[in-house]
């Protein structure tokens, strides 16, 4: 390890010992907003785990986040906490096998397809299921964790989820999702299994998204599947990952920070106006930035240093 | 009760079959993957219902508007939108991606804009619901209204799309864009037409549903998802695929409702998809190739 990476690895423990004290200087407001941040911050790095170098659209973040929340609202009084916390990602971890292993064998577009519904067919199924089965829709979660509870599992989740993507960046199997994501003949020939490389990644990072939305359900107090199955979830993660860019490591929390900032300022001001604002603006970045800002701005950096040094 | 069933599954599977077509071409030719097209059919639904309950138009003139606006609307959005998306665009596979990403991005545009208007309750009118005696059973005028509009609107689309020249250098762009561009087809313009033609069909879908369904600004999701399953059980860009599979997810719904529970359709929907997927991902008439 060279000076230079210990000096890197010294910098993100600092940050991260910093935002971990956060509860402490922070007022509720505010811990709220970084319990926000960090939720999406989360969200959007485990989003591009899987969909920035497969290239493959996952359209079904709200799907997995919402297992996350109701399992808790379900479970939160028969089970222990950890317990709970478990069973929701084995869950999460249970559909993601049965989507990834119907449709990642086939062209990226049959995935798109059944991640776009695959909130909505949930949120049918629960509801239907608590109407007649239990007859009760709605329930309340009496949980006693504090916000800094929550805001501290949610940091060592995101502190997690990034080390996960570095990791991925430096092994074998990044290596093998870039050349998917290049390529999948390519890929194939190389004697790369690219059906089970996905396979792993979908999961993984469907696991972490069910494990945020576990997480954050206490801050409800009470749940009901139309709450926790909010299409807008989904669409605000894709449009930070995207933003900062899907295929760099920092790039999904540099999209997330401004974006979760400008989102609560839209709903706080233009409460009934935001979804067109966000729906325009995502759109200007896919016409604008298609790579993101870090890309984008390496791109700038680069063509300056090489005017400087001809 | 299975007459009555079998009916309404006809009246359902039929509006299905008219607006998966417009999928079919909007994806089969233009090659664009629109999400946003189930809320294209539900702007279409409000159009209707605000013509008919603000001033006084029925639905069947209301049509002669909706879909002339569909239209435009579709040739808008893919001069302005997809044009350059597809004039950027390397290959297949990064055309769909971007596609994918910025019909997204719309869908939520369209639909902040019919909750900033019409608010998000279920809504619906009341137009010739009169029941009429069919096989004994009875059945609402409305219903038939819409079944016989899906008839004439898709059944005179087919004719047109086999039978002519025009139909025919439309789907051989669907068939190979590069080898239509070299017999003369202009590419871009055929792309473009069968955009909003697609858009065009999903609003003549849209005025249907209304006249018999309520609907609310968010149900673009679940009619998107019906119309992109019926293309891929009919095979992508087939429109006859797209008719049959229409007819037989709206049967399959109307069973799964009167028989099962009406809260389990959009499962049942789902079910037929992870079969056609598992079974025959190239559709039940596909040919085998992708």
């Amino acid at each position: 390890m060279t000076a230079r990476d210990l000096a890197g690895w010294a910098a993100a423990l600092a940050t991260l010992a910093a935002l971990a004290l956060a509860p402490v200087y922070l007022d509720a407001y505010g811990l709220g907003l970084m319990i926000g941040i960090a939720g999406y911050v989360t969200l959007a790095t485990a989003w591009a785990l899987f969909s920035g170098p497969t290239r493959y659209v996952s359209l079904a973040t709200v799907a997995f986040f919402g297992i996350g929340a109701y399992t808790v609202a379900v479970l939160s009084e028969t089970l222990p906490y950890p317990l709970v916390l478990l069973v929701a990602a084995l869950i999460g971890l249970v559909v993601a096998l049965v989507v990834g292993l119907s449709t990642l064998r086939l062209a990226g577009v049959y995935f798109v397809i059944f991640t776009f519904g695959l909130a909505e067919l949930i949120r049918q199924l629960v509801t239907w299921y608590e109407v007649n089965v239990t007859g009760t829709l709605g329930r309340y979660i009496f949980l006693d964790l504090g916000s800094e509870d929550i805001y501290w599992q949610l940091l060592a989740l995101g502190a997690t989820t990034i080390l996960l993507a570095w990791w991925i960046g430096r092994s074998r199997i990044g290596l093998a999702l870039r050349v998917i994501g290049d390529d999948e003949v390519v890929a194939a020939h190389c004697g790369i299994d690219i059906a089970r490389v996905k396979l792993a990644l979908f999961a993984a990072s469907a696991v972490i998204i069910t494990l945020v939305g576990a997480i954050q359900a206490p801050r409800w107090t009470y749940v009901e599947p139309a709450i926790v199955f909010n299409p807008t979830i989904s669409f605000l993660t894709l449009i930070m990952a995207l933003l900062g860019g899907a295929n760099r490591l920092w790039g999904p929390l540099l999209g997330a920070v401004p974006l979760f900032l400008l989102f609560e300022w839209l709903s706080a001001n233009f409460p009934n106006h935001y979804s067109i604002i966000l729906g325009l603006l995502f759109i200007a970045i896919v016409f604008v930035l298609p790579k993101g800002i870090v890309a984008f701005a390496e791109k700038q950096w680069k063509g300056k240093s090489a005017e400087a040094a001809p | 009760m299975l007459v009555t069933a079998i009916l309404t599954g006809l009246v359902l599977g039929g509006t299905y079959a008219l607006v998966a077509m417009g999928l079919t071409l909007q994806y089969g030719i233009a090659r664009i993957m629109n999400l946003a097209f189930g809320d294209t059919i539900v702007t279409a639904s409000f159009l209707a219902f605000a013509l008919y309950s603000g001033a006084g138009i029925n639905p069947v003139v209301g049509l002669a508007i909706a879909v002339p606006a569909g239209f435009a609307f579709g040739y808008v959005v893919y001069s302005l939108m997809m044009r350059p998306l597809v004039a950027r665009a390397k290959d297949k596979a990064s055309l769909e991606i971007d596609s994918i990403l910025a019909t997204f991005g719309l869908l939520f545009v369209i639909q902040g804009t019919l909750f900033v208007i019409f608010g998000a309750n279920y809504t619906s009118y009341t137009y010739l619901n009169v029941p009429v005696t069919i096989l004994g059973t009875n059945i609402a005028a409305n219903r038939l209204l819409a079944f016989a509009l899906a008839v004439l609107i898709g059944g005179g689309l087919y004719l047109a799309l086999t039978r002519t020249r025009w139909g025919t250098a439309l789907r051989a762009v669907g068939v190979s864009p590069a080898a239509a561009s070299l017999v003369g087809i202009d590419v871009n313009r055929q792309a473009r037409f069968a955009f909003a033609l697609g858009s065009a069909l999903a609003a003549a879908g849209g005025v249907a549903i209304s006249m018999y369904q309520t609907f609310t600004a968010a149900s673009g999701v679940v009619f998107t998802m019906k119309a992109l399953i019926v293309v891929i059980m009919g095979g992508v860009g087939n429109v006859l695929g797209a008719l049959s599979a229409g007819l037989i997810l709206g049967l399959v719904e109307t069973f799964v409702a009167t028989y099962l529970d009406p809260g389990l359709t959009l499962a049942a929907t789902y079910l037929i998809f992870l079969a056609i997927l598992l079974w025959r991902p190239s559709g039940l008439f596909g040919r085998a190739s992708r």
